[in-house]
Parts: structure tokens; sequence; C-alpha cells
């Protein structure tokens, strides 16, 4: 009879403890995020998503993160910030996620700002613009480099090659007006005159026009064209078909193998500022970002058979750093895991190295970027 | 000076053969049951992404261009067999708003079998320009402009000299009088959708070498074609080729002389002007309408 209860008390001990065992297992980390993975701007939110739940997979399979699994929960804003507004809204009360990594576009990302900081939430987010963590907001971060950054890196390069006259040529689209805005504010204060300003419709066919009044422009030593997808290419194009010979600068937008794809033999001597990542191949043996942009160009092609862009690359280090951040607050604790963020030191990225501070949500300097120049179809690192 | 003119002539020129490309296939579905077709712009991207396609599988380019003109005018059979036919008593604004969830239907297909990016293929002969006066003409420029003429001589014949062409008029002025005749009337629609949609591909196919394509080209080729052909007068062939071209120019000129911000502006403003004083367009036919 007793042998019997306690037999029974035994069982029932272990039937609590496994399940309260097994709860605290399948209790996983969510890790919340909204990205435009359909719509305009599809090619920032596809790699992005893909990026993040490959890793996810990846990171569950070698064991989790603090013996926990990590969990995705990721909605569509097909690029329309009032609905990621709306998504954030329901990741931070329904969902109750731990972390956001995302918001692909600025758009997107400054509409979910204010809910995160009202929520006290950690917020990686995936855009652009300096808006974003200028000023400083204490929950929100971000991984890409800005536009100011590119533009910085591009009249650096041209003032050692003595080039201060340049002729701006900005798309009109939300990428191409902020990179217009920082690049004209940066003029000045770098000792470069811009003597041509001319725009082009994202949807243009032919720049033609705009080349032509550059190249009549009084004293124009250079061009740089600020664009994104394949309104650059056909930049290109149209810039060998007028036989112009001006040094022609890009900015980090269109850092990807269809760009010199689609430019053919016009991408020749096209030079622009771009991450590591693209010339993964092509870094010293001892660059201490190799085997971070080799190791995901591997992972990322072998799963989805396509060429890894600088986009998903942000994505992998927003949740790389999140993750590490969960690993050294030892919990997720949202202001722990928010101080850990900002404390993230030499984090070795595909963006390149960050190390952030209370007054730096971003951590990347201008040796995140590599001046590249387009020769015989391939990236070489310009010197 | 005059280099520089020359050279704003022949963009427009480029820019604007393309939308007088679309603008035809507007005008000849126009014609026969009186619908804005609105997919016109997507069987434009059809003709480039599937030469792009063939090509890409390893068939020779004649041959690519040739399925890629062929298949896109079956979409257009299939459009008005499964889509439009089934709903022909309803009002023209239900048929348009058909068109409209074609394209969408078609660019989303596209979208997920042949991904996001931008393709390209070469231009048929060379991409090494012309110099003409100091400014410079691709040659595939030249393509384009000639198989548009070729194209308006050829409808010019089709509609004026051949039966089959005075069914379609016939059917677009009263299709009850036209199948009193004896004029099949479904056919007359079927060989419409069909024609236009071919239209519509060669053009995708002679401007993807110049203006790259993808999936959501035919959005801001439609609508640009649509204003062309109403510049022109919903409905001549002359006049959407001639609208396609005016449009092109004046948007060069606006770019290269005023301002590339304001370039996109100045054509719609000018549209308004001819509209507010010829509403039919500039070749429209002066219909009166009996009440």
């Amino acid at each position: 009879m007793v042998k019997h209860s306690l037999l029974k008390i035994a069982t029932t001990a272990a039937v609590a403890v496994g399940v309260s065992l097994s709860a605290f297992a399948a209790d996983p980390i969510k890790i919340g995020s909204v990205l435009s993975v359909t719509g305009g701007a599809a090619f920032l939110g596809d790699p992005e998503l893909k990026t993040l739940q490959l890793y996810v997979e990846k990171i569950n399979k070698e064991g989790g993160v603090l013996g926990r699994q990590l969990q995705l929960v990721h909605y569509d804003d097909a690029g329309d910030a009032s609905k990621a507004n709306g998504f954030a809204k329901r990741l931070i009360d329904d969902d109750k996620v731990d972390i956001i990594v995302g918001g692909s576009t600025t758009g997107s990302t400054m509409s979910m700002v204010p809910l995160v900081e009202k929520a006290e939430i950690p917020f990686i987010s995936l855009a652009g613009a300096v808006v974003i963590v200028e000023p400083v907001k204490k929950w929100v971060f971000k991984t890409p480099h800005t536009d100011r950054m590119a533009a910085e890196k591009v009249f650096t390069d041209m003032k050692a090659r003595n080039l201060t006259k340049v002729a701006l040529l900005a798309e009109t689209s939300g990428f191409g007006m902020s990179g217009k805005k920082e690049t004209e504010a940066l003029a000045g204060k770098m000792g470069i005159t811009l003597v041509a300003n001319e725009t082009y419709g994202p949807k243009d066919t032919d720049m033609t026009p705009q080349l032509t009044k550059i190249k009549g422009a009084a004293g124009v030593q250079a061009i740089f064209v600020f664009g994104f997808g394949q309104g650059p290419a056909l930049v290109n194009k149209s810039y060998k078909q007028l036989g112009l010979s001006l040094p022609l600068y890009h900015a980090h937008g269109v850092a990807s193998e269809e760009f010199i794809k689609l430019s053919g033999p016009a991408a020749e001597g096209v030079r622009l500022p771009a991450a590591a990542l693209l010339v993964a191949g092509k870094l010293a043996a001892n660059d201490p970002q190799k085997p971070v942009v080799t190791g995901y160009r591997k992972t990322y092609g072998d799963r989805y058979k396509e060429d890894v862009s600088t986009f998903g690359g942000h994505a992998y280090d927003g949740l790389m750093m999140a993750v590490e951040a969960f690993k050294r607050a030892g919990s997720t604790d949202k202001a722990k895991v928010r101080d850990a963020i900002e404390a993230t030191k030499g984090y070795i990225g595909t963006g390149g190295k960050v190390t952030m501070s209370p007054t730096d949500h971003m951590g990347l300097d201008q040796s995140a970027f590599i001046m590249l120049e387009i020769k015989n179809g391939d990236w070489t690192i310009a010197k | 000076m005059l280099s520089q003119f020359l050279q704003f002539l022949f963009s427009g020129i480029t820019v604007g053969a393309a939308y007088a490309l679309a603008a035809l296939g507007f005008t000849l579905i126009y014609n026969a049951p009186n619908v804005i077709n609105f997919a016109q712009g997507e069987v434009i991207m059809l003709g480039g992404m599937l030469v792009f396609f063939f090509m890409q599988s390893g068939l020779p380019m004649p041959l690519a261009i040739v399925l890629a003109i062929a298949i896109p005018a079956l979409v257009g059979i299939a459009l008005e067999k499964l889509a439009i036919e089934p709903a022909r008593d309803a009002e023209v604004v239900t048929l348009i708003i058909i068109t409209i969830g074609a394209s969408l239907v078609i660019r989303g297909l596209i979208q997920i079998w042949l991904g996001k990016g931008a393709h390209s293929y070469p231009a048929f002969s060379g991409s090494e320009p012309l110099h003409i006066g100091g400014a410079t003409l691709l040659p595939q420029s030249l393509w384009v402009l000639g198989i548009t003429a070729l194209v308006v001589v050829a409808l010019w014949y089709f509609f004026s000299r051949t039966l089959a062409g005075k069914a379609i008029l016939a059917t677009s002025c009263n299709p009850l009088a036209a199948q009193l005749v004896g004029i099949d009337t479904q056919w007359v629609l079927l060989v419409s959708f069909a024609l236009s949609a071919a239209l519509g591909a060669i053009g995708g196919v002679l401007l993807t070498p110049i203006t790259l394509t993808s999936y959501d080209v035919g959005i801001m080729l439609g609508l640009k074609g649509f204003v062309a052909a109403v510049v022109g007068g919903l409905g001549s062939g002359l006049g959407a080729v001639l609208g396609g071209l005016l449009v092109g120019v004046i948007e060069a000129m606006a770019a290269g002389y005023i301002s590339s911000a304001y370039k996109d502006a100045i054509p719609f403003i000018l549209i308004l002007f001819i509209l507010f004083f010829m509403p039919r367009g500039i070749f429209g036919a002066k219909v009166t309408e009996r009440v």
C-alpha cells in the first residue's frame, strides 16, 4: 500500500518535472520581424527574410540560444509604412516578442519607432537612413551603412584623384533622394563643388538627356550617381552611348553582380563604395571579415541558389547581434538585452566592424566601405 | 547647341517609340469591344522576359523571339476566352476592371516564376552608337523605329484592305449590325486580343536591349502608352504612334532644357492642354453621339 502510493508519488513527480522541463525547453525566444517581402521594396525584404529563416533554423539545429530555441515571428508590410506600424503593434501586444529585428525601409522603421520606444523593447532596424539613429533613440539600433557614409567615401576618393567639380545625378526614389540630401550637405564641408544637379525616375529607360546636360556643365570633372536597382545600370549605358570619359561613381546601393551583368561593357571603370561581402573572394586572407562573409555567402548560396546581397547581410548582422546580446545578457530581460546591444564591441559582421556606444547606435565607420572598380567585368579593389 | 538638341530629340524618339508601341495595342482593342485593356503593359513585359528566359535556356535568339511573340498572343486569347467572354454582357467599366485584374495576375505569376531582378539580352545589331551631327543614336533605336513603322503600315493595310480587318472595324462601329450581316463577333474579339498582345510583345522584344526588363516594367509602359493613345485620339493607329513620339520627345526636351526634376510632370501638363482644346485627341474622329 505504502509502496504503491510512493510509486504513485514518484510517477506524478516525474511527470510533473517532465512537463515543466519540456515546458521550459519549448518556451522559445521570440524574434519579431516586419519586412517588405513583397511590393516595391521586395529586393530588400526578400533576402532579409530568407536570411533570418535560414539562420534561425541553423541556430536551432545547433542547440539554440541560452538552451532555448529561437522562434521567428514575421509579417510582410509590402513596403507600406502604415502597415508596418500595425504589425509592430501586433508583435508587441499579441505575439509578445523579445526583440524586433527588421524594418526593411526607413519609412517602415520610423513608423515602428514610437511603438517600440513606448513598449521598451530592443529594436534592430535593417534600413539605411541616418534619421534612424540620429538623434539616438534608447531602444533603436541599426545595422546598414548610411548614405552619408557612402557619399563621404566617394568624395574622399575623388579628392585623392584631384576631382573637385562634381555633377550629381540622383534617383527620385526614397534611397536616391535621401542620398541627394546628404550628398549636398556634405559637398561643401568636404570642399567639393556640385556643378550640376540632375535627377532621373527609377523607371526611366534613357538617361541621355541628363547626361548630355552634365556633359555641357562648366568645368565638370566627375559624375556621382545616387540610385538603386536598374536605373544606375541604364545610366552606365547612356554614359557609354554618349562616349563620355569623366570618372563615373555610383553609391553603395548598386553593388551586386546583377549590376555588372545588366550594364555589360558599359560598367568598365565605374567606381563605387561597397561592403566587403560583395568581394569576399578578393579580401586578404588575414582580413578579419573574410571568414564571416565567405561563410555567409556559402551558406546562403547553398540554400537558395542565388547571389547574396548586402541587404541579406544586414539581416544576418542584425540577428547575430541580437543573439550575442542574449548570450551576454544571460537572459531575455529587455533592459539587459538593450544594454548588451549597446555594449557591442568589435563585432565582425558582413557590414564591417561594429562598435556601438550610448551615442552611436550603428557602430560602423569609414573602414566598413571598400572602394571598388569594375575591371574586365569583375570587381577589383581600387587603389 | 545643335548637337545637344539632336541628342535630346534622339532620346525622345527612342523612348517615344516605346510608348507608341504600347499605345498601338490599346488602340487595337479599343477598336473592337471598346475596352481599354490595362493588361497591355503586361504583354510588353512578357515579350522581353520570355526572350530572356528562352535565350537563357539555350534557344537561339530568332526562335526565342518567335516564341516570345506567340506565347503572349495565346495569353491574349486566353484572357479573352476565360475572362472577357464570360462577362460579355457586363458594362465596359466591368471589363476594364477585369483587365486590371488580369494584369495583376500576369505580373504576379512572372514575379514568382522568373524572380524580381532586372534582365537584358544583347541588341540585335551591336551596341556601338551611331554618330549623327555630334549626337549619338543606338542601332537598336533604329530597329524599334523601323519595326514600329512597319507595324503601322501593316495595320493600316489589314484594316482598310482585308475582309477580316473590315469585319473588326464593323464590329467596333455596331456589334449588332455586324452580327446581322454575318460577322462572327466572337471571333473578332478573339483576333483583336491576340493581335494586340502579339503587338505588345513585339514592343517588349525590341525595347529590352535598350531599357532592360523586369516583372514590373509593364506598369509604367502601360500608363504612358495609354496617355499616348489618348493624345493621339483613341482608335487611330497613326495617332497612337504620333502621340507616343510626342510624349517621348516632350519628356526628353523637358529634361534637357528645363529640369530633369519636372520631366515627368511637363508632358502631362501639355497633354491636359491638348485634351482641353481637342477633347478627342489629335487624330480622333469627330463623332457625334445621338441621344
